[in-house]
């Protein structure tokens, strides 16, 4: 009864967002935050729930991943470094102007495959850093920037195995992290050519690798990209191959709570400005090329399509 | 906090059937679990009170070793480290050749831990009961195993009914971890249903009911069975 109740009134904040200044409405918003615990809507001093969070804790929390190398990772003095947390560093850099606060706090909080939407969606981070696809399922929860990178599903396989394509798979094994677009690729392709495959679910992308490697697994599909990255720092990288086309469209970005479109030009500025100046692609050739896990991945043509596109004009 | 709720999907294929399927593995496999603590708990729990001290000593090692590893340690030993050093053919054996490795993984390491809780109970249990009885029972002519199984087990299972609820229910709860290594039991699945529509907030509610639900039915059951084999006078439990 009260959660049927709640659960009514809390469209509020997403539905009436516009028009929440009369007093009424914001009161029945207070209540319904209050009964869920929630921390958003206050004084509107920026036209942006996130930058008044932002300035009213002096700190702005960061999700990243822990092992999405070379995006979002642990580096090696243990502090989580990575590609799409140099282009963070830039729009953290413009947002610190914004709210007028020098010295603003920056707090990593570590996210999973599993948790990185519901932490976003009930307030704890403010921005998400990893590799994060962006989907229209998701954008119902969640919004994202700019497309930063571009992959898809590949399969990682032992290279005496004799895969080249999901297909050769029948009636094998292949592991995919929960919770990821990989999962439904691969279910998608399973049941559309029947392949009768028996999809092992893992926590992560180092379990997924190390089923690979013990043999549990025939194949461990993720994104491409991850594939690499994981090779390369794999014992001997040369027992493994990165095979098939790609099962899905897995274009990245970063993500930042939804209905915050202040917040959210802010972002995209900040991306726009560096695909435009090239900064962007300096900071790809960091990461990639060859990288600091010598990834070796040259800027690919759609990416730098996808970067031009982007760098929309001020 | 920007949210779109959503209660609808709790009921939309194929997410009820998900959320279902998960409940029955995590029934199933917390069941099998509890057959094999209860059994290991009661050997083990024994033996620690043996007087023979090789076999004291045997069950001591068993039970500090498993209940002092992390559960979620155990689960990732058993299932990636054990079939990497046991011979070759029975390592792919574990790995591939079994029928559904992850859940008798699970059983398996989830049976052997419940379990050495298990027989910390049985044996504070028999020891709860004065050494006058053995006494007693070995003075009218029982040998040791007599002892056990007509005087000293049947009291000291009734008493320990109230701590080994609480195990049992363990069990069901611990069964989650399952979900590290890939057993799709409620958890897992509950996670599953909010990847697939982002609805998270909703899937876990459904999964803490329904967690709720199992643990309560659990608790009246074991209620009823210390009813049911209450022997008045013996030792006092309910009508103080």
């Amino acid at each position: 009864m009260r959660l049927a109740t709640s659960s009514e009134i809390n469209k509020a904040p997403t539905t009436m967002e516009n028009i929440m200044k009369t007093k009424l409405i914001s009161m029945v918003v207070a209540c319904a935050t209050a009964v869920l615990s929630a921390s958003s809507v206050s004084a509107q001093d920026t036209g942006s729930f996130v930058l008044d969070r932002i300035k009213e804790r002096g700190v702005i929390n960061v999700g990243h991943r822990e092992s999405s190398i070379p995006f979002s990772y642990i580096g090696p003095d243990g502090s989580p470094i990575g590609y799409s947390l140099d282009l963070c560093m830039e729009i953290i850099d413009q947002i610190k102007e914004t709210v007028e606060v020098s010295d603003l706090e920056v707090n990593y909080v570590p996210v999973t495959g599993q948790t990185r939407i519901p932490l976003m969606a009930n307030g704890t981070i403010d921005l998400e850093c990893g590799s994060t696809t962006n989907n229209l399922t998701r954008s119902q929860q969640v919004d994202y920037l700019a497309v930063t990178f571009i992959t898809g599903t590949k399969l990682a396989v032992r290279a005496d195995a004799g895969i080249n394509e999901i297909e050769d798979m029948a009636g094998m094994t292949i592991a995919v992290a929960q919770g990821t677009t990989n999962e439904r690729a691969v279910n998608r392709v399973s049941e559309e050519a029947s392949l009768g495959l028996r999809v092992m679910s893992v926590k992560d992308m180092s379990q997924g690798w190390l089923a690979l490697e013990t043999g549990r697994a025939d194949a461990f599909a993720t994104d491409s990209v991850l594939l690499f990255g994981l090779r390369s720092k794999a014992k001997s990288p040369n027992d493994f191959e990165v095979v098939g086309r790609f099962l899905s469209y897995d274009p990245y970005g970063i993500m930042v709570p939804r209905n915050d479109s202040t917040f959210r030009l802010i972002g995209n500025t900040v991306l726009a400005n560096l695909m435009r100046s090239g900064e962007a692609q300096e900071i790809y050739n960091k990461w990639f090329a060859p990288g600091p896990t010598n990834i070796n991945m040259p800027l690919s043509d759609t990416l730098s399509t996808a970067f031009e596109i982007q760098a929309l004009p001020e | 906090m920007q949210y779109n709720w959503d209660w609808g999907i709790l009921i939309e294929a194929p997410y009820l059937g998900w959320i279902f399927s998960g409940l029955y593995w995590t029934i199933v496999v917390s069941i099998a679990a509890w057959i094999i603590a209860f059994t290991i708990g009661s050997i083990v729990g024994v033996a620690r009170t043996s007087s023979n001290g090789v076999v004291r000593g045997v069950a001591t090692v068993y039970v500090e070793m498993f209940r002092n590893i992390p559960l979620l340690v155990q689960m990732f030993l058993w299932y990636f480290i054990l079939p990497e050093v046991v011979p070759e053919a029975f390592g792919a054996w574990l790995k591939r050749g079994m029928p559904l490795p992850e859940m008798w993984t699970a059983v398996f390491c989830l049976g052997t831990y419940t379990g050495a809780r298990v027989a910390e109970q049985v044996r504070s249990g028999i020891n709860s009961i004065s050494m006058g009885q053995r006494h007693a029972a070995l003075a009218v002519g029982l040998r040791p195993n007599q002892v056990y199984q007509h005087v000293l087990l049947p009291v000291a299972y009734r008493i320990i009914i109230p701590p080994l609820t609480s195990d049992f229910l363990g069990i069901f709860k611990n069964s989650s971890l399952g979900l590290t290594i890939g057993l799709l039991e409620l958890t897992a699945q509950t996670r599953q249903v909010s990847e697939y529509t982002f609805q998270s907030f909703e899937a876990f509610a459904a999964a803490t009911a329904l967690y709720v639900s199992i643990t309560f039915i659990v608790m009246k059951i074991m209620a009823v069975v210390e009813r049911r084999t209450a022997i008045p006078g013996l030792i006092s439990l309910e009508d103080k």
